[in-house]
């Protein structure tokens, strides 16, 4: 049976998540199809069938489409959904959106967040905030599932040729509308996905002193990031925040600063390869999962830190 | 309006939980239980609705254990006006609790139902969906900001790098996010009243919904432990360290 993969994107291109789920759906077995839904995204679709390991792209282009509402793209993997034994997307918040309202509609089970595949019907999960890993079995004929991406090495972005297949756009469902979105432009690499990040918690103290974390993320090019106490705080943006509830990241390197480390937290970022942990506490549970602990003033550490790079 | 609260009853926030030796799951015997997070918003958004008058009623529900009550008394303080409660000792997955709930929307026929987005034991972010796909209701997820005006809310939601704002067509279903409010803190004149409000009782079977389970849990395991690591005397070390050894800068 086929894998079908819900691509991901922001109009303009094919977003990093829907690299891992395509490397979470090979490791499934079976021929990889990606469905490319929105509105002009011809060229979306062309970059998805260029993914390796991919043999076709169902390309879905209508105005219902255009901005993504759960309702229209629910109806339209939907009404793709015919012969495949999986349906994949990434863990993220779009993906999180629409795949329970497919599985609803298939009448089978959601497997959410799997971190391995042991076999095509089961799959290994985190649950409490990754305190416990699950394995699961599906009993169910189709497999709905959503991928936790940090788990899943993404597949390379050329060297595919798939076709490219244009099928009939759902209309609007009338059920809900787009008012409006506001993202943050910024230049630095996308949280989820980038190699470094530097994240810092309630010990920064104030919105005013988290800028500090600035250069230091511009030298090392990293993702700026926060833990709830922060976020709550006011310090930090609310798509900062990582932890069981928020981001889930996995970088090369992960700076936490001023975080103490609560379990929710960790359950965020303890996959990354390096971490490393600056607190004037040096009782902080952060420490305990921490590479290379730093106990200090942060706002001495940072600076010299961000000079000596 | 009525509105209708989902809530569950899980492990507290604050346990780190054990999983069993022999790998069937996670121990849960004498931990503290708790109203999870995301629900306790969900309550509070429902009650601040009915205190700005546009929620005439808040009905919080509930499927599990008979303990749940104390969980749906505690919505009660926060401001619910009744509660009910799905009983039953048997495994509840999200697909089952979304067919409960569907069956409780249909005699209640509420106008908006709020749910927690995800509940921090299974941390699966499913049950509001499936229930808004059952009800052929729109839904929006994540919501840091709920306003009902006539027949339609305006939900703003967090997403992946933002904020997104979709406007619903009413009934409709939200799940809330961690900034949508901050719950108050159930007074204990607030306790005793809870304990007078009504409380109904019902079973999967009386509302005819099949809740057997689709997922068959193989194992529970811990997850790769991490070794500690070592603590450096200055930033110059800490460089040295990652320059040298780690090789990640």
């Amino acid at each position: 049976m086929s894998i079908l993969v819900i691509a991901e994107h922001d109009k303009a291109q094919l977003r990093g998540a829907t690299l891992n789920a395509v490397a979470a759906a090979q490791k499934i077995g079976g021929d990889v199809h990606v469905l490319v839904a929105g509105q002009g995204v011809q060229a979306i679709a062309d970059q998805a069938a260029k993914l390796a390991g991919v043999a076709k792209v169902l390309l879905a282009d209508g105005p219902a489409l255009a901005e993504g509402l759960a309702e229209n793209v629910a109806a339209q993997v939907l009404a793709v959904a015919q012969g495949y034994g999986h349906i994949v997307f990434a863990a993220t918040a779009e993906g999180k959106n629409v795949a329970p309202r497919v599985a609803a509609k298939l009448d089978v089970a959601q497997v959410s967040d799997i971190i391995a595949v042991d076999s095509p019907d089961t799959f290994q999960r985190p649950i409490y905030a990754g305190n416990a890993i699950a394995t699961v079995q599906s009993a169910d004929a189709v497999k709905v599932l959503t991928v936790r991406t940090t788990a899943f090495d993404p597949v390379a972005a050329e060297g595919g040729q798939a076709s490219v297949e244009a099928v009939d756009a759902v209309a609007d469902s009338g059920l809900s509308s787009f008012v409006g979105r506001e993202v943050a432009k910024s230049d630095r690499p996308e949280l989820a996905g980038a190699t470094v990040v530097v994240s810092g918690g309630r010990g920064m103290g104030s919105a005013e002193n988290f800028k500090l974390l600035e250069p230091l993320a511009d030298k090392l090019g990293a993702a700026l990031g926060a833990s709830r106490a922060a976020v709550d705080a006011g310090y930090a943006p609310n798509d900062w925040q990582v932890g069981q509830t928020g981001k889930i990241v996995a970088p090369q390197l992960y700076i936490a600063i001023g975080i103490s480390g609560a379990i929710q937290h960790l359950a965020g970022m303890k996959d990354s390869k390096v971490i490393v942990a600056i607190n004037k506490d040096a009782e902080a549970p952060i420490f305990g999962v921490a590479d290379y602990g730093l106990v200090g003033d942060l706002f001495q550490a940072v600076p010299e830190l961000t000079n000596s790079l | 309006m009525k509105v209708l609260v989902p809530v569950k009853r899980v492990v507290d926030y604050n346990v780190k939980v054990r999983v069993k030796s022999d790998q069937s799951g996670v121990d849960i015997a004498n931990v503290k239980m708790s109203m999870n997070p995301f629900d306790e918003i969900a309550v509070e958004e429902a009650t601040r609705l009915k205190e700005k008058s546009v929620a005439t009623e808040v009905v919080a529900v509930s499927c599990g254990v008979a303990q749940s009550q104390e969980t749906l008394r505690t919505a009660m303080a926060i401001g619910a006006d009744r509660a009910i409660l799905v009983q039953t000792d048997a495994e509840l997955q999200p697909l089952a609790v979304a067919k409960l709930l569907k069956a409780v929307v249909d005699k209640e026929q509420p106008q908006l139902v709020i749910l927690g987005k995800q509940a921090i034991d299974d941390d699966a972010n499913q049950t509001g969906q499936m229930l808004a796909a059952l009800l052929d209701w729109p839904q929006a997820t994540f919501a840091s900001k709920i306003e009902v005006s006539g027949d339609s809310a305006t939900v703003t939601r967090e997403i992946d790098g933002g904020l997104e704002t979709v406007s619903l067509k009413l009934p409709a279903i939200v799940t809330t996010d961690l900034r949508l409010n901050e719950p108050r803190y159930v007074t204990l004149p607030n306790i005793m009243k809870a304990k007078k409000k009504p409380l109904d009782t019902t079973t999967p079977e009386e509302l005819g919904v099949d809740a057997a389970p689709r997922l068959k849990t193989l194992k529970v395991s811990e997850p790769p432990a991490r070794s500690a690591g070592v603590m450096v005397a200055d930033v110059a070390a800490l460089v040295d360290k990652l320059k040298n050894e780690a090789k990640v800068i």
